[in-house]
């Protein structure tokens, strides 16, 4: 109670330099919160692409349907994978007939190859594993070609590491920021009660009791610029969604509550790390 | 209950060679009523210091109620101070809190629940004289008054020593002689009292014990006088 009470005088106290704390935790998270969310989309989109991930090898024409099963079945084996289905020249032209209906004439003679179709695991579906699956499959002496999609899986995952990095850096630095403009603001009001500070030590509070206040006030402050930042990245959100025209997904609530628990935490590691430091001079 | 053991002390900061103690060493005992004295910079402040182990000692130990000032963690030095009394020339009142607020205030950071508060604070203005004037801010107070409040809030917590470093300091006679009173009622009800003072006509009209500091030495202990009168002759 008492401390609740000393932390908002303390926001009386000094309210610009408050609003700047809060300012900038909001700041970066807000950093954090957009690119995350931009790494968020990405990995939902990969997701869906992913599903259709597969590395399609072409047979040689005249493998016989044993063989090309069989191997089949040792690809299945493979730890990356999670099956694998026997497409023969037959139902490699039906199949292009279905897709292709138009043109069914153009597919008259058997020159489509059979091919095997293989999925892979969730989880071993990035650019570097389908790359070595199908350097593999190409191992196979009858297998003509290997094919997949690996160009733009490539520029996806490349988008996504370029975000995160990105989102990292910029929130990392507003966070330095943020706890420096704490460590300034807990300073001023370590100054200002440093008389009532010295009272409480002569007459026997404990460090904790004298420092909860302060940890109060940074905290109070980090959960503020946490909701601060929710409504920025939001709002951020919306504005592309209106120039971008595609749906996007907010974070769950579960993310945005650890958001503003990250805020909380900012806000009282700042605290924590300077109350220390100047309660010592008092 | 209070014991200094060779007692030597320099400041991180003072000259090579320079301690504000050397080699000090006496006993309190249980409720009883000491002045210390001497010239400025002798070293009084410093032994108050160490004796509520704001500072610690270079060399040798501090013992109070059974704390040693070699072992005692930061947690206990609160809770000792929390049996301890202390009391400044310049008072330490916070100015934005009546009297009686000022009071309780040295309940509250200490945790005691806030029911008790009121009656305790009540009973301490009353033992000083102030119970009348327990919603003055401390700019409505006279300089007596406001050590009295000091006082009020050194005894609320029922200390079994009270410290005061050059209480009358600031104070006229008639206020000194007013605060010296309410010293001896303390002491009569049982509270060690430990007063440091320049005021040697005050010393000298009691038969209280005195030490006497002088460069950081102890020069003279009015409780080892008869021995040093035997050594003389
Ligand atoms: N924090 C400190 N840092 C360095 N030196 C100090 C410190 N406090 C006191 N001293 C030195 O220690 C010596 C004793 O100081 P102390 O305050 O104990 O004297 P005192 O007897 O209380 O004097 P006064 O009567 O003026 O209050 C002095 O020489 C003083 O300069
Ligand atoms: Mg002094």
């Amino acid at each position: 109670m008492l401390a609740l009470r000393t932390a908002l005088t303390a926001f009386r106290r000094a309210p610009l330099l408050s609003v700047l704390s809060i300012t900038t935790i909001a700041f970066s998270l807000f950093a954090f919160g957009l690119f995350g969310l931009v790494a968020l989309n990405i990995r939902n989109a990969l997701q869906q692409v992913e599903e259709r991930v597969e590395i399609r090898a072409f047979v040689a024409e005249g493998t016989t349907v044993e063989r090309i099963t069989a191997t089949g079945d040792e690809i299945a084996k493979f730890p990356e994978v999670a099956r694998v289905d026997v497409v023969t020249q037959e139902q490699a032209l039906d199949r292009a007939r279905k897709e292709l209906g138009e043109f069914k004439d153009v597919f008259e003679s058997q020159f489509l190859p059979a091919s095997l179709d293989v999925h892979l695991k969730q989880g071993f579906r990035d650019p570097a594993t389908v790359r070595t699956v199908a350097d593999r499959i190409r191992g196979y002496d009858f297998v003509d070609d290997v094919r997949f999609g690996e160009e733009w899986i490539t520029q996806l995952y490349r988008l996504r590491n370029i975000a995160g990095v990105a989102g990292l850096t910029l929130g990392l630095a507003f966070a330095a920021v943020a706890i420096i403009i704490i460590g300034a603001t807990i300073r001023m009001a370590v100054l200002a009660r440093s008389r009532e500070i010295s009272i409480m030590r002569l007459v026997g509070a404990t460090d904790g009791f004298i420092r909860r206040p302060f940890l109060i006030e940074g905290s109070i402050k980090g959960v503020l610029g946490g909701f601060l930042a929710l409504v920025m990245t939001y709002l951020a959100m919306r504005v592309l969604e209106q120039y971008l025209h595609f749906e996007t997904a907010f974070f769950d609530r579960r993310l945005a509550t650890l958001g503003v628990i990250f805020g909380a935490l900012m806000g009282l590691m700042g605290s924590a790390v300077s109350v220390g430091r100047h309660l010592r001079r008092v | 209950m209070i014991r200094f053991n060779n007692v030597t002390k320099s400041y991180p900061r003072a000259a090579a060679g320079q301690s504000a103690l050397s080699n000090v060493s006496f006993r309190i005992a249980k409720g009883e009523f000491v002045f210390l004295t001497g010239p400025s910079g002798a070293g009084k402040s410093t032994i108050l210091k160490l004796l509520y182990m704001d500072e610690r000692p270079t060399s040798g130990e501090v013992r109070v109620s059974g704390y040693s000032s070699l072992e005692i963690k930061r947690r206990d030095v609160a809770k000792l101070r929390r049996r301890l009394g202390i009391v400044f020339q310049d008072f330490q009142l916070l100015e934005d809190r009546t009297a009686e607020a000022n009071v309780g205030f040295a309940l509250e950071v200490i945790g005691t629940p806030a029911a008790n508060i009121p009656n305790k604070v009540a009973r301490a203005l009353t033992q000083v004289g102030l119970a009348s004037k327990a919603t003055a801010f401390p700019k409505e107070l006279s300089g007596g008054e406001q050590q009295r409040v000091a006082f009020a809030r050194a005894l609320v917590n029922d200390p079994f020593v009270l410290i005061a470093d050059e209480p009358t300091g600031n104070l006229d006679e008639r206020a000194t002689r007013g605060i010296f009173q309410l010293l001896r009622e303390i002491n009569a009800s049982g509270t060690a009292v430990m007063m440091a003072t320049h005021d040697l006509q005050l010393v000298r009209s009691t038969d209280y014990r005195c030490i006497e500091l002088n460069h950081g030495e102890i020069v003279f202990d009015s409780a080892d006088a008869p021995k040093i009168e035997v050594e003389a002759d």
